[in-house]
Formats: C-alpha cells, sequence, structure tokens
C-alpha cells in the first residue's frame, strides 16, 4: 500500500477542488451593486417613479442565483436564492418604516410652531389652532394611568416571585396576566364604560375612565417586566440579607428593589411608552373636546392620539388645515414615544448595579 | 459574648422529605466547629437549621431542640429574625450587596434594618468589622467603592465583616473558601482562627486537610443511601476524630475511600 | 381538620413581624386585584351587553339596518377573522424571513442594532398607522389594485366593483397596514426562538458540508416551528383587536365577502365599535359593548390557543 502511495500519478491539487464550480467572491457584490446602481439612475432619470425604480433594481439582483445555478449548481443556487429572500424579507420592512417615519416628519414638521404647541382648538375654524389641550389631556391621563398600574403591577410581581412560589393563586395570577395582555385595546375601553356607566349613567365621558382603560393594557405590561427583573436579582443576596437578621419586608424592599430599579424603571418607561399612543380606549371614554381640561374627574378630556385621529378622519371643510394639524400631532406623539424608548434604553444602560456580573 | 449550641433530636424536613435525622451534638463556645461529609449528607442543610436559614426554603421545618444559652430557638415566641441577628452566616459564594459601597456593605445589617447610627459610631463600626476581617489595611482609601469591584477573596473577606459588625454571637460558616484561589483560602483560615477569640464558630467543609487545619473539634456526617436521611455519624475532637474514629465509615471518609 | 392542627403541633407557626405581614397582605392584594380586575372586564361587558344581546331587531332596527343582534355582529365577526386572516398571511413569511435575516445572515456585531431597528415598527402608535394607510398606503396602492382586478378579475378575491373600479380603501388596504403592524410582534418572537436554536445543530450541520439554506433547513427551523406557531398566533390575537388603523383605513358597508379590492367590504368588530361609539346612544351602546364581548372572546381564544402550544411543546424544544 505504502508504494501505491509514493508514486501518485499526479499530486492531488486541493486547491483547484476547492475552488472549482464555485463563482469568484466579487461577483456577489457586483451583482447587489450593479442593480442598485441601475436602480439609482433610473429613479434620478425620472424615467420611472422610484417604486418602480426599487422593483426593477431588486429585479436584477435575481441575476445572482441565476447565474450560481449556471455555474455553481442547484444546492449553492438555493442558498443563494434564500440568501436574497431573507434579505428582501427585511429590506421590505423597512420600507414602511422608512416611508412612515418620511412622511410624519415632512408633513407634521412644518406644523411645529410656538402656536401649535400653546393653543386649543376652542372657537378655531380653518386654519390656526394647537394642539395644547390634547398635550394636557395625554400627559394627566398617562400619568394617571402610570399611578394606577406601577403599585398594582410592582406588588403583584412582588407576589409573584416573593411570596407565591407557584401555589395556585400565584399560578392562576400569570395565568390572567397572560390573558390581560392580550385583551384588545377598545375592549379595554369599554370595560372601563361599563364601570362607569354604572356610577355616573349613560354617556359618561372622564379622563379618569380613560386612566383606567390605560391602566388595565399597563398592568401587565409591567408585571411582566417587574417579574423578569425581580427574578433577576439573585437569591445569594436575599440570604446575605436574612441572614444580617433583616425582615423579609425590608429585604425587599431595601435590597431586592434596588438591585432589580433600572429594569424595573425601563420596562415601565417601555409600558408607558406602550399605552400613550393607545386612541381606541380613549375615544369611547376620554371622548374628545376642543377646549382644555385639567380635571381627570370631570368631562371630556382629549388625547394626541384622538384629536389626530378626529382631525384627519373628520376634518370638515375645508380639510387642509385640519389634516395637516392631524400630522403635526402624530409626529409629536412619535416623538414622545421615541423618546421615552430612549430613555428606558439609557436608564438600563447607564443604571444597572455598579460592577454587575 | 460568644455561646455554646446545644442540640437535641434535631429532624430536619423539605415538606415530607426527612432530610436529616436525629441530631444530638453539643458545639462548644469560642472554639471552631467543623462538619464534614459526603455531598448531600445534610451537614449544610443542619448548619442552617441553626440560624432558621434553612426556613426561608418553603416547606422546610423542624422538630426537636436548637439551644442557645437555654433558650430554645425554635419556641414558640422566637422571632426568626431576631435569631438570625444573634447568629451570623458566610456563604459558600462571596455576596456582597452590588448596590451599595464597601462601607455601606459592612453597615448592611444596621442600615438594611434602619437603624439609627451616629456617624463617628458608624465609622468606628465599620472599622472594627473590617480590622476583624483583616481587610481593613487593603480598602481603607476606598470605602466608597462598590463591593463587587473587590477580588474573590476580599469580598468573602467583606462578607465576614458584614457578618461581625452586627456582633452576632455565633458565627456559621458554609464552605466559605469553595470559591476561592489557595491564597485567599489561606487568609481566611488564619482569620478563622483569629475569630474563635471571641465568636463560636462553626464551618461547613469539603476539605478535610482544611476541618483539620481550622477545627478544635468535627462532627462527621452521612447518609446511609441515596433517599435516605442524613445523619450525625460521629462528632469529637478533631485529633481524635482524623486519627482514632470511633466509627469505620468515619475512618474510610478521613482516608479517601469514598466521598 | 384534624390534620392541620396536627401539623400546627409539629411545626409551630413561626412568629411574624407586623412589617412582613403587612407587606404580604399588600402584594397579595394587588395580585388579587388582577383577578378581580379580569372578572371585572367579563362582568361588566357581560352585564353592560346582555341588554344588547336580547334587544329584538324592532328595538336595536334603527342602527343595526333592521337586524337582531346576531345578524348584526355575524358579518364584523367574519370581517374581523377575515382581516387578520390576509393580515397574517402577508406578515408571517416576511416575518420570517426578517428574523432569519436578523439571526442568521446580517453580520453578528450589527444584529442587535437592526432588532431594534424592526422594533422600531412597533413602537409606532396605531393611530400614526392609520393616518399612513389612509393617507399615503391607500393612494399609492390604487394604480396596483387596477392592474390586479384587470389581470386577475376572474378570481373572485380580486374581482374588484361590479362597475369595474377598485376601491383603496378596501380590506387588503387594511390588512396590509395590520401586517406592518403585527410584523415587529411575530419578528420579534421567532428571533428569539432562532437565536436559541443549539449551536451544536447547527455546528453539526455545517460540518457535514450543508450549505447555511440547508442548516437553517435542518437545524433552525425543526426547533422553531411550534415558536413560529405560536407567535403567529399572537400576532393573529393583536391583528384581531387592532382598532384604529382599521376604523381609518377601511370604507366598510357591513357585507361579508371574499372581494379583496371592492368598494363594499366588511367590517371589523373593532373598528365598528370605534367609529359608531361615539355617537352611540341608548341601546345600541349595549349591542356595542356586546360586540366587544365577542370580541374578548375570540382574542382570548386565539391567545390561549398559542399558550397552549408553547406549553405542550415546551418540553421538547426548549423554547417558548
Amino acid at each position: 500500500m505504502t508504494t501505491t502511495l509514493q508514486k501518485t500519478p499526479e499530486p492531488f491539487d486541493l486547491k483547484s477542488e476547492l475552488q472549482e464550480h464555485q463563482l469568484p467572491l466579487w461577483v456577489p457584490k457586483a451583482i447587489v451593486a450593479g442593480a442598485a446602481v441601475v436602480g439609482v439612475l433610473l429613479a434620478v432619470s425620472g424615467a420611472v417613479s422610484i417604486a418602480q425604480a426599487v422593483l426593477i433594481g431588486w429585479a436584477l439582483t435575481w441575476a445572482l442565483p441565476i447565474a450560481s445555478r449556471v455555474v455553481e449548481g442547484g444546492r449553492k443556487a438555493s442558498d443563494r436564492t434564500v440568501t436574497l429572500l431573507v434579505s428582501s424579507a427585511f429590506g421590505l420592512a423597512l420600507i414602511p418604516l422608512g416611508s412612515i417615519l418620511w412622511l410624519v416628519i415632512s408633513r407634521g414638521g412644518p406644523q411645529l410652531s410656538a402656536e401649535f404647541f400653546t393653543y386649543s382648538m376652542r372657537n378655531v375654524v380653518g386654519e390656526g389652532g394647537g394642539i395644547y389641550h390634547a398635550l394636557v389631556g395625554t400627559l394627566l391621563i398617562t400619568a394617571a394611568a402610570t399611578i394606577i398600574s406601577v403599585p398594582i403591577g410592582l406588588f403583584t410581581a412582588i407576589y409573584l416571585v416573593e411570596y407565591g412560589d407557584g401555589n395556585r393563586l400565584s399560578r392562576s395570577i400569570t395565568f390572567l396576566v397572560d390573558v390581560m395582555t392580550g385583551i384588545p385595546s377598545i375592549v379595554a375601553g369599554l370595560f372601563a364604560y361599563a364601570l362607569f356607566v354604572i356610577f355616573f349613567g349613560e354617556g359618561i365621558r372622564l379622563g379618569i375612565g380613560g386612566a383606567v382603560a390605560l391602566a388595565v393594557l399597563m398592568v401587565p405590561i409591567v408585571v411582566r417586566a417587574c417579574e423578569e427583573m425581580l427574578k433577576l436579582v439573585p437569591n445569594e443576596l436575599r440570604e446575605a440579607a436574612f441572614a444580617l437578621g433583616v425582615p423579609k419586608w425590608r429585604t425587599v424592599v431595601k435590597v431586592v428593589l434596588p438591585t432589580a430599579i433600572s429594569g424595573i424603571v425601563t420596562g415601565v418607561t417601555l409600558a408607558i411608552a406602550r399605552v400613550i399612543g393607545e386612541t381606541a380606549p380613549l375615544l369611547i371614554i376620554a371622548g374628545l373636546t376642543d377646549s382644555v381640561n385639567f380635571n381627570l374627574f370631570s368631562e371630556r378630556m382629549t388625547t394626541l392620539p384622538v384629536f389626530t385621529y378626529f382631525s384627519v378622519k373628520f376634518p370638515g371643510v375645508p380639510p387642509e388645515a385640519s389634516i395637516d394639524r392631524g400630522w403635526g400631532a402624530a409626529l409629536v406623539l412619535i416623538i414622545i414615544v421615541m423618546l421615552l424608548n430612549l430613555v428606558a434604553r439609557a436608564v438600563s444602560y447607564f443604571f444597572s448595579p455598579k460592577g454587575e456580573r | 459574648m460568644a455561646k455554646s449550641i446545644d442540640v437535641s433530636d434535631l429532624n430536619i424536613y423539605y415538606g415530607d422529605f426527612l432530610a436529616v435525622e436525629g441530631v444530638n451534638i453539643t458545639i462548644p463556645q469560642k472554639s471552631v466547629t467543623a462538619f464534614i461529609g459526603p455531598s448531600g449528607c445534610g451537614k449544610s442543610t443542619f448548619l442552617r437549621s441553626l440560624n432558621r436559614m434553612h426556613e426561608v426554603i418553603k416547606g422546610a421545618h423542624v422538630d426537636g431542640k436548637v439551644l442557645v444559652d437555654g433558650n430554645d430557638l425554635y419556641g414558640a415566641d422566637m422571632d426568626p429574625v431576631n435569631v438570625r441577628r444573634m447568629i451570623g452566616m458566610v456563604f459558600q459564594r462571596p455576596n456582597p450587596f452590588p448596590t451599595m459601597s464597601i462601607y455601606d456593605n459592612v453597615l448592611a445589617g444596621q442600615k438594611l434594618n434602619s437603624k439609627k447610627m451616629k456617624k463617628s459610631e458608624a465609622d468606628t463600626t465599620v472599622e472594627r468589622a473590617l480590622r476583624q476581617a483583616g481587610l481593613w489595611a487593603e480598602v481603607k482609601d476606598r470605602l466608597d467603592r462598590p463591593g463587587s469591584g473587590l477580588s474573590g477573596g476580599q469580598q468573602q473577606r467583606l462578607c465576614i465583616a458584614r457578618a461581625v459588625a452586627v456582633q452576632p454571637e455565633i458565627l456559621l460558616m458554609d464552605e466559605p473558601c469553595s470559591a476561592l484561589d489557595p491564597i485567599s483560602t489561606s487568609v481566611i483560615e488564619d482569620l478563622i482562627h483569629e475569630l474563635k477569640t471571641e465568636y463560636t464558630i462553626v464551618i461547613v467543609t469539603h476539605n478535610m486537610q482544611q476541618a483539620a487545619r481550622v477545627s478544635d473539634d468535627t462532627a462527621f456526617f452521612n447518609l446511609a443511601g441515596v433517599g435516605q436521611p442524613g445523619k450525625l455519624v460521629e462528632s469529637g475532637r478533631t485529633e481524635k476524630i482524623f486519627s482514632n474514629p470511633d466509627n469505620p465509615a468515619t475512618e474510610a471518609y478521613i482516608q479517601g475511600r469514598f466521598g | 381538620m384534624s390534620s392541620t392542627t396536627e401539623r400546627e403541633k409539629e411545626a409551630p407557626r413561626p412568629v411574624r413581624r407586623p412589617g412582613d405581614r403587612i407587606f404580604e397582605a399588600l402584594s397579595t392584594s394587588a395580585g388579587i386585584l388582577i383577578l378581580l380586575t379580569l372578572l371585572g372586564v367579563a362582568v361588566f361587558l357581560t352585564l353592560e351587553g346582555l341588554p344588547g344581546i336580547t334587544a329584538s331587531a324592532d328595538e336595536i332596527g334603527g342602527k343595526t339596518g333592521g337586524k337582531g343582534f346576531f345578524a348584526y355582529v355575524w358579518p364584523l365577526v367574519f370581517g374581523t377573522v377575515w382581516a387578520a386572516f390576509i393580515a397574517l398571511i402577508i406578515a408571517v413569511p416576511v416575518a420570517i424571513g426578517v428574523a432569519l435575516y436578523i439571526s442568521h445572515y446580517a453580520p453578528r456585531r450589527l444584529s442587535s442594532t437592526l432588532g431594534y431597528v424592526i422594533d422600531l415598527l412597533a413602537a409606532v402608535p396605531s393611530v400614526v398607522y392609520g393616518l399612513w394607510g389612509l393617507l399615503f398606503l391607500s393612494r399609492e396602492l390604487a394604480p396596483f389594485y387596477q392592474w390586479l382586478a384587470d389581470t386577475f378579475g376572474f378570481i373572485p378575491f380580486f374581482a374588484g366593483n361590479p362597475s369595474g373600479g377598485v376601491s383603496a380603501n378596501s380590506i387588503l388596504t387594511a390588512s396590509l397596514v395590520l401586517a406592518v403592524m403585527v410584523l415587529p410582534i411575530i419578528t420579534a418572537i421567532c428571533r428569539e426562538i432562532f437565536l436559541q436554536t443549539p449551536r451544536l445543530h447547527e455546528e453539526a450541520a455545517l460540518a457535514l458540508g450543508a450549505t447555511r439554506w440547508e442548516m437553517v433547513r435542518l437545524a433552525v427551523f425543526p426547533y422553531a416551528r411550534s415558536g413560529i406557531v405560536s407567535a403567529s398566533m399572537l400576532g393573529l390575537g393583536r391583528a384581531l383587536g387592532e382598532t384604529m388603523a382599521v376604523a381609518m383605513v377601511l370604507s366598510a358597508s357591513g357585507v361579508v365577502t371574499f372581494n379583496l379590492i371592492g368598494s363594499t367590504n366588511p367590517s371589523t368588530i373593532a373598528a365598528n365599535i370605534a367609529l359608531q361609539f361615539p355617537e352611540a346612544f341608548g341601546t345600541f351602546t349595549n349591542v356595542l359593548i356586546a360586540t366587544g364581548l365577542v370580541l374578548f372572546v375570540i382574542t382570548f381564544a386565539a391567545n390561549f390557543a398559542a399558550r397552549a402550544i408553547v406549553e405542550r411543546r415546551k418540553d421538547f424544544s426548549g423554547a417558548n
């Protein structure tokens, strides 16, 4: 055997064996770049619309899987096809995001002025007026919802993690929190209405009702976030406190909560960001008014999303000014939501416990 | 200040499961008593029952008596929180509070109980505890730094300082060196020698050389088989247990034939 | 009873501090409050909805087009399920693609950033989606719908109007907006699951000479299948309950039809409530609340199915 090995007729060429039937590395990049250039040129030339240019550019990238099938064979070609499909899916998902942000900024941006932020819609017909009353309503109702839901959510999470220990009550709470997560927002609004009707009679519209509806939506998010964070606190810290003769409640308040606080703040902020854009429940229970209302417990209260909805859906005649205000309000709403998200991320980034493992 | 512990007919349960059965032992004051034995024999469970820490686990309970200076720790009017103030504990893995500075970690027992202290009094307590834990020289310039920034061995000594800062009578140590390197281990062993002049110390260890080095008395725990409760097989002066044990199982374990 | 007393003798109730008792009572009551709230949702909706369900057609006919409750709610149920179903058909493949791109195709150091970008879609308030659908998407889609009707008009889905035209504010537009809205939800869950695929399985597939796609097909998909299903069900739950986008985009007339691009469209329960409630009074309010109860039951069923699938498969896949 060894002798035959020694006189191998032609040396096995590993390099060419591995490189044969393989598109050179530059080919995929070249095809993608070429397709992009063609698309951009078409769009710039104005011969076709932007949407058509994107579509044409995308169609051209299919040259890659086709070339691959010719040169590399079926398996490689389907691999490249899937890569193209998957990347296209991601690109496709970016289109609505880009178009929404672009539209809201370009249409809403010009609306932002001192008057827009400081005037209500009282006695405004046609142009002018602003979102002051809606800003006030949004802040008050969301703040009230937060005040209602954070204690309930936090204490429930404390019960689940520190006291429940998988007993029957804690299992059913976990299940019902899951159910609550799935409550459609409009149903939460109907619930608040059905609750307040009993005390105040038919046709009731109250800011606090909106807060109750939002709290129903917020509580499960807060419970989940807090529960996750409390579970992350190592048990060793609780034991260390117990061993120092610290009662359980002080351990929870002074060791567990401070350790988890940045995560809890992040979770609550994200929950606020989720509900601050809610429209449907507030449409039902908080209603719409053109005036500023600072009292959660009497009369209707406009919020930004409801204001946006009515401005656009029922703009009146002529519609332009109202629709423009709708875009402006939408921009303000998006800015608030994005800021809340940024704050949440910043909190979790900067304020997690020092020297965390 | 230090006190002795008398345990009689102690059974420890997790729910319905009997984990440790029929322990009778006297732990003398101002000395070091080591618990040794194979994994799962109940020595840590027994240690935790000495300051009612095992009750933290749901369903855990005991019957029998644990007397400290004649007071039954499990008496009807005993508050487990007060028991733990009297009997401190150091854990297997160093667990300083990550949100607190070194200074606050040492004072954690007082601070977490919102005990009012004058600044000078607090400073004295911190210095005394850190000196007792042999950590003062290393950290006195950075008391406001987070405790989790220290090395493993330093963290464990910080935990010892935290435990002695509340001036307990007894100090329980649950494998305090098993997560540490040999040098840190030897520092802690020296520390145990110094601490026993003031405290009654009970230490659980897997390491028989360590038991032989640090302890005055040794108790050997074993279990008859899987699912059986752990039992105290034999206890006595460390020299006797290691040189001439009464029970063949003890001898086999000490000579490294099992466990 | 006798066994409890025995127990108590065995292990006397430990001494409890007042602080501990108060704190435990507080947290327990917070948990119980959640039980009560959910019970309250069911009870109050039923209480206020019942008069609507039992009302005769004469009583509420003025608002429901002469129909009784069940005749009124049926086209809405159909519209709700149909719109959510179409949205899901569009969203799920894209969501899987996006999740796969983020977890297995994009450069590793970019993947968490790309995840954030997609999460931004979830942060956009629904009223803004409505605005976008009403004032932008429907207008952009109109020529495409015309082309669909001209080319595929023989398929009932794309029949368009009987007169030959199409409507841009049709159920397909509403479903497209819904699809965009549920996309980030499904993507986020799928991404998590794809990332949890055991590394060893993936490396084993690659070591056997599999291409990346074969690795995904052999190692990732089998592992993630139940997760994808439950993610889709959660997306379905969201799409069923989504209100504003549909209310703003869809021009509804309460019919039952499979035509996707015509001018007569089924409405959805949620959108119908949003549109009718501000002006509603009397028994019709109760009718709308009753439809809300129906919606609650439908979404509950969808979410429940999703959880059940996760629970059932958890032991096998390790993913949830």
